[in-house]
Formats: C-alpha cells, structure tokens, sequence
C-alpha cells in the first residue's frame, strides 16, 4: 500500500505543472534565468492590473457598483459604459473592479493559512523525523479524502454563507498538499551540512528551522504559493457562484457569473462572460508564472 | 487506510454541528422554531443527552444501515431523498470520465508519441483550458452550443422515460462543462509521460533491436506510461464528484451536487451532512480503484507490501 501512496504522492506534487503553464520545450531554458519572455511578461501585467484592481478598483470605478437602476437591465455597451449593463441595470465595468478586491483577496487569505500550516507541519516532520514523521505524514493522507469545494459548502452551512467560512475550509482542504510537497524541501534541507554546523553550534532549534531551513525554502514556498492561488481563485469563485460566499448584491466575479447566467439565454452574454473572462485571465497568468518559479526551483 | 480515511470525513462532517455557534438543536433546525414535539424527536434521534462519542457512535451506525436522517425542510428521509438524485450525478461523472478518458488520454498520447505542430498546438489549447472553471466553461458552452448553433437543449428536459439518446443529448453539454480543465490536465501529463518513456533506454535499445514501432509503442512505452496516466485520471474522476455540484446547478440539473447546494444554502444540515457523506465515499472508492489498477498493470507493486 505505501508503495502506491508513494506513486500517488508523486504524481500529485506534479498535478500544479500540468496545470498551467504554456510549457512549450524549447522555452522553458530560455525563461529559466529570470527573464519572463513575452507570454511571462504578458502573465505579470494581467496579475499586476487585477491587483491593482482589488487595491483601487472600487475607488476608481466609474460608477457606483451597487445601485441598481432597472430601467438599464442588459443595455448593451454604449459610451461612457464600454462593457454595458447588468440584469440591475448596473455597469458592468464598475463592477468588475469592485469585484476584483474579494476575488483576489479571498485566494490570498486561502494560500497564507495553508502554506503557513503547511509549512509548520512540515518542517517539524522534518526535522523530529522518525513517529512525528509518521504520525503527521498519514494524518495528511487521511485528511485527503476531503475535497475543497466540499468542506467550504460543509463550513458556510454551520458559520453561514460568507468569504471567511469559504476560505478557511479551503486552506484547511489544501493543507495536506502543502504539507507534502514542503515536507520533502524541508527534508532536503535537513541533510544539509550547514544544519548540522548550526546544531553544533548550539543554535536552538526553533531558531534553526525558522530562522534558516525556512528561509532556504522560500523559493519552493513561493512557487507553490503561487500555483495554489491559482486553484484557490477557481475554488473560491465557484463558492461564490453557488451563492455561498460573497453575498449580493456586493460585487464578487463569481457573483457576477451566477447573477447574470440567465443574460447568456435571453441574448444579453456580455456580463456573464466579461467575469468569466476575469477569472480564466488571472488563473492562466497566475498558472504559467507558478509553472516558471516551479521549473526554476528543480534547476537550481 | 480507506476505513481510516473515511472514519476522520465521517467525525469530521458529524463534528460539523459542534463547531457551528450556537446550540446542536439550533443547528440541527438551522435557526428555524420548532414545535417542542420535533425537539423531542430531535433529541431521541441524535441523543443529545449522550455523550458526544455516543452520539458519533449512534449517527454513524445508522448512517452505516443507510439512515441519514430527515430534511428539516422536506420532512423527507435524507436517503430517500439522495436516492432519487443520485443516477443524475453519477451519469454525469460517469459521462464526464468516459469523455476524459477518450479525448483526454487519446490527445495526449497522440501528442506525446507526434512532436510537432500538433504537439505545440496541443499544448497551448490545454494550458489555456486546464485554467478554465466548469461554471464559465458551462456558461461559453450554453451561450455557444445552446444559443447561437441550438445543437443542445439549455436545459434538460428532465421528463422520465425519456430515450437514451434523448438523456445523452440532454447530458453532453453539462458532461463536457465538467470534463474541460481535467481533460487538458489528463492529456498534459498523459503527454508528459509518453515522452519520458520514448526517451528511456529500454525503449531506444528495442527500437534499435529493429523491433516493429507498433511493438515498441505497445509494450514498451504505453504499458510504462499507464501508471501516472492511471493515476492523474483517477485523481481527476475523483475530483469531478465534489465539482459536479457546480455544473448541476449551472444547468440547473436535479442531481445530488445542486441539492447540496440548496440544502446548504436553506440550512439543512442533515441533508448537507447525508450528501457529504455519500460524495466523499465515492471520493474514496474512486481513489482505492485506482490503486487497485496499479497492481493490474505493474506487477512489481503488491499491494499490503511494507514502506521500503
């Protein structure tokens, strides 16, 4: 059996790479030296606009993204309103940017609770080796049999609907998947010679794990970090279609989608899919710039 | 393991109605004002004057002998009431897998085994595609093959006694929704593991041994590569479970994910609770069929073997 889980463990610290990524062969030593190349560059400026976004969008959106005026319901792009109107009359734009700041924020709040749990988990089995080792390691393939979406849906009916409930079930979801992959960074550095010079030394162990196996590990951290926002964003957005995350009217891309699905059969596509298009653009970046940080981690 | 795994989902969804603020019986009634009769059966059914262990004990016995208690909206069984949904989700997994395992492991294989423009070409579609959700693929799709082209109906009939045909037609647009990103994922790594294996010494020595390509590709690279292929289709399949609730609601289907959906957001805990239960079961099974087909296709793998 553990010979499988081991094959399984693999494969699936592999998923994130098939993921994302327009991994094209030729490329990828090309972009492996820090440069982004142009689909790099083109990835960092759609994650840079939609952070933008989440950090102004609702200071510097044109209109109000909440007040509802019936008698514009589906009006389609005229000047002034380049994306149109929703089912409540509201602009569409406006709103995307007001909605940018929960549908970034959320996947952020999600990926700094699980790697940081990931990461404590982690280091300990590292570092105790041995039963600890064990005891989290199969803990963590038991926690596996709980999927994402399914917690979340389980934490909003006890806490209510709501961002909050959402991500932390998801974080909690993740974390074993964190925990595996940092679990094995931090092994490798715990055979480094210089951990043993620090014990020699004296240093007390927690100095020694969070002061410099950690730090070591920042980029494999960062990298999945940012190859689990990805998943994080589509998780939390489909929360927020199935109507329990963001609530209504406050404006959320996954909000968006649910509340003006009935525009893609009444003719009116345009505000449904401008808050789908949101979400693939900044999943696609956020996955092939996950994908370059990754490649870079197994070069070095 | 499998029991292991599924006794910690169990406690954890039981242990659900304790974590929520507020009383056991407020949740169980999800804040709604009951007649003091209901709180009685309430309180016989999930003994709350037990011990909390107990009451585990006795909610996972009567789960186990298919009783997961009754809708506080429906005043229905929740088995019941799971059963008459269930083929829905489970055609539409089912559908989803078959489309997975067809497109998703022939294109990969195709790609792995012909670099090239079809090679690039695949490989640009499925990154962008592995990054689309199944709720914005649902919605392109209906707009695409319902709206514009009207090959697919936008909802599905839903009449009983319909044809086979008639359901399949019905079903492909939701099947396809749900299919996408795990497709692009399957085909990536199915890809991935062809071209590893082609390149593997033993492959190279039968090529140059004038063993026929056909061979060489049959028993040398696809018998290697089906072990992470197996592995990242069971993985998705399994995946696809939890992500139906989305698509069933997209498309407004009756099934067991939309239910949940509906339960969750009415409160009705033992409903939530029942579909939770049943949902990460099939989770575990899927992911024990997977393992297992690694002993099936590799014989060096025994299962119950020790940790090396």
């Amino acid at each position: 059996m553990s010979r499988l889980v081991f094959a399984n463990r693999k494969t699936r610290g592999d998923l994130s790479v098939a993921r994302g990524g327009l991994g094209v062969a030729s490329g990828k030593r090309r972009f492996a030296g820090g440069k982004l190349g142009v689909a790099g560059t083109i990835c960092a400026v759609v994650v840079g606009l939609a952070v933008l976004a989440a950090v102004a969008g609702p200071f510097i959106a044109p209109y109000s993204p909440t007040l509802p005026n019936l008698q514009l319901a589906w009006v389609g792009p005229v000047s002034g309103h380049l994306l149109g109107f929703d089912f409540e009359g509201r602009d569409v734009l406006s709103r995307l940017l007001a909605g940018a700041q929960t549908a970034m924020l959320g996947p952020l709040v999600v990926v700094v609770l699980a790697m940081a749990g990931g990461a404590l988990f982690a280091v300990v089995a590292a570092w105790r080796r041995g039963a600890t080792d064990a005891v989290i390691s199969s803990g963590m393939d038991v926690l596996f049999a709980f999927p994402g979406i399914l917690l979340a849906v389980l934490a909003t009916t006890v806490f209510g609907a709501g961002l909050t409930a959402a991500a932390v079930a998801l974080a909690i979801a993740y974390l074993p998947y964190v925990a595996r992959v940092l679990r094995s960074g931090a092994l490798k550095e715990r055979n480094q010679t210089y951990v043993q010079a620090l014990e020699v030394q004296g240093v007390s162990v927690p100095r020694i794990c969070f002061g410099h196996i950690l730090p070591n590990m920042s980029g494999i951290i960062v990298a999945q970090a940012t190859v689990l926002f990805g998943y994080a964003m589509v998780d939390l957005a489909a929360i927020s279609f199935l109507g329990l995350g963001v609530q209504p009217p406050a404006a959320n891309w996954g909000v968006m989608i649910s509340e003006n699905e009935p525009g893609i059969l009444q003719g009116y596509p345009l505000p449904a899919l401008a808050a789908g298009l949101c979400v693939v653009a900044v999943v696609i970046a956020v996955n092939v710039l996950g994908e370059r940080l990754l490649e870079r981690e197994g070069q070095r | 393991m499998l029991i292991g795994s599924l006794l910690v989902a169990s406690f954890v969804i039981f242990g659900a109605l304790y974590l929520a603020p507020g009383s056991v019986l407020a949740t169980l009634s999800g804040g709604r004002a009951l007649p003091a009769a209901s709180v009685a059966v309430l309180n016989q059914r999930y003994h709350l004057n037990a011990p909390f262990f107990a009451q585990y004990w006795y909610w996972l016995d009567n789960a186990v002998h298919g009783d997961l208690g009754i809708s506080i909206t429906l005043r229905e069984n929740v088995s019941t009431l799971i059963g008459n949904r269930i083929w829905t989700t489970a055609g539409l997994v089912l559908y989803a897998s078959l489309i997975i395992f067809v497109l998703g492991i022939g294109l990969g294989v195709l790609a792995g085994l012909r670099p090239g423009k079809l090679d690039t070409s695949a490989l640009v579609t499925t990154a962008v595609t592995a990054a689309v959700p199944a709720f914005v693929a649902a919605i392109v799709l209906l707009l695409v093959f319902s709206v514009k082209l009207g090959w697919f109906p936008a909802l599905a009939t839903g009449t009983s006694g319909a044809s086979f045909l008639t359901e399949v037609k019905d079903f492909t647009l939701p099947a396809v929704a749900l299919a996408l990103s795990s497709l692009a994922i399957v085909a990536r790594v199915t890809r991935a593991a062809i071209r590893e294996e082609a390149d593997r010494e033993h492959v190279q020595t039968a090529v140059s041994r004038g063993i026929p390509h056909r061979q060489v590709i049959q028993r040398h690279t696809l018998r290697n590569a089906a072990i992470p292929i197996t592995t990242v289709f069971a993985i998705t399949v399994a995946s696809l479970i939890a992500v139906s609730a989305v698509v069933e609601t997209a498309f407004s289907l009756n099934g067991v994910g939309a239910y949940l959906v509906q339960a969750a957001q009415s409160k009705d805990i033992a409903v939530v609770q029942g579909i939770s239960l049943v949902l990460v079961t099939a989770f575990v099974v899927v992911n024990l069929l997977a393992d297992l087909m690694y002993a099936v296709l590799d014989p060096r793998v025994k299962l119950g073997a020790k940790a090396s």
